[in-house]
C-alpha cells in the first residue's frame, strides 16, 4: 500500500505539467493530495469493487472519505440526478431521457458522462453429477432458459456433447428473482444471438415464466448447488466452485476469461448520439474472435462533465482517475473477481476523466 | 368516575395534570398524524402509476391491477397458509406450557419461545435457503411422485425446494412466538373454579381443557391469529430470500413458480426500479396497506362478537 502511495504521487507529480499529454499519466489537474468526503450509491455488482478502491484511494489520501453504498443501479442514477450522491454506479448507463434532466450537483445547463469502470463476466453454471466441461451455444442457452429445452439429454444438449454423460432428469433454471443488471446482460445476449428462440426483448427483469428464481448473485449461487440438475447465469465473481460451461463463439467454444470479455468490450463501438465523453458502450455481442466472451457486463461510473463545487470536482476526478488506473483494475480483478480494463478503453476512460471540471 | 374528574377540575387545575394531559394528547393525534402522513405520501406516489400506459409497467401487465392481482393473492395466501400451520402447534405449544408441563419446564420452555420472536427476519431466510429447502426438496419430490393427483400437490416439482409451502413454513415459525405467548396468557386465566369444577364432575384433563379453557379463550385465540396473520402479511425480508417468485396466481405448493407477496416483491424489485416502476411498487404497497386495513378491521369484528359468545362471562 506504501508503494501505491508513492506511486500516486509521483503520478500526480509529474501531470502538474502535461494535463493529458500522456494516457498514463495523468491522475488529477493538481499535484497536491485530495481531502474531503465522497458519495457514491449504486450498482451492488461493483459493490466488492467498490470498497477495494475506496480503501486504495483513502490509504494513499488519508484526508479523504469514499462512502459507496451498494442500493443498486436506479436508486444510484436517481439519486446522483436528485443531487444526493456525488457519483452513481450504474450497470446502465443513462438512458436518453435521464440525460435531459436536470442534474442538481452538476454546473448549470451541463450534462453528466458515463465512464466504464469495471467489466465482469456473466457464467453459466451448472450442476450435473458427473457433467464435466459442458458446451453450449446461443440457441441451446435461449432454449434451456425459455423452457423450450427441458432435460438435459435433449439433442440439442448432447449434439454438441459428443461422449458427456448427460442425466435423463429434468433441467431446473435458476434466474434471478430480482431486476439486476446481470438478467440485463444475459438477455441482450442471447436476443442479439439467438432471436429465434430467444423471442422476447432484453429487459433486467426475467422475462420467461420457467424454472426457480432467487435473490441476487448469492441466492442463485446458493439454489444451484443446493439443487441438483441445475443451471443459472451468474456473475462471474459470484460462482465460486461452481462448473462453468463453455460458450460457442464463432466457429469454437470459448472457456470464460477476464481477457476474453475485456477484450469484447475494448473492440465494441461507443453508443451513437451522445457527447464526446460519454463512454456508453454499444457491446458487440456477436464478436466471433478467438477466445472471446461476449456473455459479459459493463458497469459505469457516472460523474458530472462539470461540477457545481470545483473542490468536489477535483475529488471526483482523483478518485476516478484511481479507479481507471491500471493497479486499481488489478486490484479490483483480484478481489472482485472482474475484469481489468483492455489498454486502450483504459486510455479513452482517462481522457473523459481529464475533461471532469 | 366522570364525577370524581370534574369534581376535581372544580377543586384545582394542578400544572401537573395539564402537563400530562396535553402530552397524551399530543402522543395520541401524533400516532394518527403519522398514519395520516403514509397515507395521503402512498397516495400521492401511487397515482401517476394508475394511469400509467402498460408498457412502462415492470413485466408490462395489461394494467395495474393485473400486475397488483397476483401479488396480493400471493400476500393472502401465503399468510393463510403459514397461519394453518401456526394456529394449532401454537395452542398446543401454550396448553402444554399452561396445563400438561410441570413448572419448571413450562417457564424453560416459555422463554426459549420468546427468544424466537428475536431473532431476526434475516437469519430466519437464511436458514430457510440453506437447511429448511434442501430439506424438504426429497420430500416434496415424494409428494408429487405419489400424491400428486391431488391439486394442491401437483407437479412438476421444484428442483430447489424453494416453494411457497417452505416460504410458509419459515413464516409460521416467524409467527409462533408471538401467538403462543397470547395463547398461553389466555389459558393461564381460566377461571380455577370453572377447572376445578370440570374435574370435580370426572371429566379426564382434555375434556377439562376443552370444557372450560377453550371456550374461555376463543376470543384470544381469534386475536392471537390475527396478530401472527398481520405480521405474515407485511413480512419481507424471508419471503424475499426463501420464495422463487413469478408473477402467477395458482394454488400449487410444490412448484417453481409461486406467487410472490407483496412485501417482497418491492424489497425484490426497488433497488432496480425507476421511473414509474417506482410509483407502481408504491401503488402495491398502498394495496398493502388497504389489505392489513382491512384484515385487522376484520379481526376487530370476529374478535368483538365472539366475546359475548365465548363463555368467560
Amino acid at each position: 500500500m506504501a508503494a501505491l502511495a508513492v506511486a500516486t504521487l509521483a503520478l500526480s507529480a509529474c501531470a502538474a505539467n502535461e494535463v493529458g499529454s500522456s494516457p498514463s499519466g495523468s491522475t488529477s489537474a493538481s499535484a497536491k493530495s485530495y481531502s474531503g468526503t465522497l458519495n457514491g450509491i449504486g450498482s451492488s455488482a461493483q459493490g466488492a469493487a467498490e470498497t477495494v478502491w475506496a480503501t486504495g484511494f483513502q490509504t494513499a489520501n488519508p484526508d479523504v472519505t469514499v462512502n459507496y453504498d451498494p442500493q443498486g443501479s436506479g436508486a444510484g442514477r436517481t439519486s446522483f440526478i436528485g443531487g444526493s450522491a456525488d457519483f452513481a454506479g450504474s450497470d446502465a448507463a443513462l438512458s436518453d431521457d435521464e440525460l435531459k434532466s436536470d442534474f442538481v450537483g452538476c454546473a448549470a445547463g451541463t450534462s453528466a458522462i458515463d465512464l466504464p469502470v469495471y467489466i465482469s463476466p456473466i457464467a453459466i453454471v451448472y450442476n450435473v453429477d458427473g457433467l464435466k466441461d459442458l458446451k453450449l451455444d446461443a440457441a441451446t442457452i435461449a432454449g434451456i432458459f425459455s423452457g423450450a429445452i427441458t432435460t438435459w439429454n435433449d439433442p440439442k444438449i448432447s449434439a454438441m456433447n459428443d461422449g458427456a454423460k448427460l442425466p435423463s432428469g429434468a433441467i431446473t433454471v435458476v434466474h434471478r428473482s430480482d431486476d439486476s443488471g446481470t438478467t440485463q446482460n444475459f438477455t441482450e445476449y442471447l436476443a442479439a444471438n439467438a432471436k429465434d428462440v430467444w423471442t422476447k426483448p432484453a429487459s433486467q427483469t426475467y422475462p420467461y415464466q420457467v424454472g426457480d428464481a432467487a435473490k441476487g448473485t448469492s441466492g442463485v449461487a446458493d439454489a444451484v448447488k443446493n439443487a441438483n440438475n441445475s443451471i443459472a447465469y451468474i456473475d462471474d465473481s459470484g460462482a465460486g466452485s461452481l462448473s462453468k460451461a463453455q460458450l460457442k463463439v464463432g466457429d469454437s467454444f470459448s472457456t470464460i476469461s477476464a481477457a476474453g470479455a475485456a477484450d469484447v468490450v475494448a473492440k465494441s463501438p461507443v453508443a451513437d448520439g451522445r457527447d464526446k465523453n460519454d463512454l456508453a458502450i454499444a457491446i458487440d455481442r456477436t464478436n466471433t474472435d478467438k477466445n472471446a466472451w461476449p456473455l459479459v457486463l459493463v458497469s459505469y461510473m457516472i460523474a458530472c462533465q462539470e461540477y457545481k463545487d470545483q473542490a468536489k470536482a477535483d475529488l471526483v476526478k482523483g478518485y476516478a482517475a484511481y479507479v481507471a488506473s491500471d493497479a486499481a483494475q488489478q486490484q479490483a480483478a483480484k478481489s472482485a473477481g472482474s475484469a481489468p480494463l483492455a489498454s486502450e478503453l483504459a486510455a479513452k476512460v482517462k481522457a473523459a476523466i481529464e475533461s471532469i471540471k | 368516575m366522570t364525577t370524581e374528574t370534574a369534581r376535581t377540575e372544580r377543586v384545582k387545575v394542578r400544572i401537573g395534570d395539564r402537563v400530562f394531559g396535553s402530552s397524551t394528547v399530543i402522543a395520541g393525534s401524533l400516532i394518527l398524524a403519522v398514519l395520516a402522513a403514509v397515507a395521503i405520501f402512498l397516495v400521492v406516489q401511487s397515482l401517476p402509476a394508475f394511469f400509467a400506459p402498460s408498457k412502462e409497467l415492470p413485466g408490462q401487465p395489461a394494467n395495474f391491477w393485473a400486475y397488483v392481482g397476483p401479488l396480493v393473492f400471493g400476500t393472502v395466501w401465503s399468510a393463510a397458509i403459514a397461519l394453518i400451520v401456526a394456529t394449532p402447534l401454537s395452542i398446543g405449544i401454550a396448553l402444554f406450557i399452561s396445563h400438561y408441563a410441570p413448572r419448571r419446564l413450562a417457564q424453560t420452555l416459555g422463554y426459549i419461545i420468546d427468544l424466537l420472536a428475536a431473532v431476526p427476519s434475516v437469519v430466519f431466510g437464511l436458514w430457510g435457503i440453506t437447511v429448511l429447502a434442501p430439506f424438504l426438496q426429497p420430500f416434496y419430490a415424494w409428494l408429487v411422485d405419489h400424491l400428486g393427483w391431488f391439486p394442491l400437490f401437483a407437479g412438476p416439482v421444484s428442483g430447489t425446494g424453494r416453494t411457497i409451502l417452505t416460504a410458509s413454513i419459515v413464516l409460521a415459525v416467524m409467527v409462533l412466538p408471538i401467538m403462543t405467548a397470547i395463547c398461553r396468557e389466555i389459558f393461564l386465566q381460566t377461571p380455577r373454579l370453572h377447572e376445578e369444577a370440570a374435574l370435580a364432575l370426572g371429566a379426564t384433563r382434555w375434556e377439562m381443557v376443552r370444557m372450560a379453557v377453550l371456550p374461555f379463550a376463543r376470543a384470544g385465540i381469534v386475536s392471537a391469529t390475527m396478530l401472527g396473520l398481520g405480521r405474515a402479511l407485511g413480512e419481507t425480508m424471508a419471503v424475499a430470500m426463501v420464495l422463487s417468485p413469478a408473477l402467477v396466481v395458482n394454488f400449487f405448493l410444490l412448484q417453481s413458480r409461486n406467487p410472490n407477496t407483496i412485501a417482497a416483491n418491492i424489497a425484490l424489485q426497488f433497488p432496480e426500479a425507476s421511473g414509474i416502476s417506482v410509483n407502481a411498487l408504491l401503488a402495491t404497497g398502498l394495496v398493502l396497506f388497504v389489505v392489513t386495513l382491512l384484515v385487522n378491521s376484520i379481526a376487530r369484528y370476529v374478535v368483538g362478537r365472539r366475546k359475548a359468545f365465548s363463555g368467560a362471562n
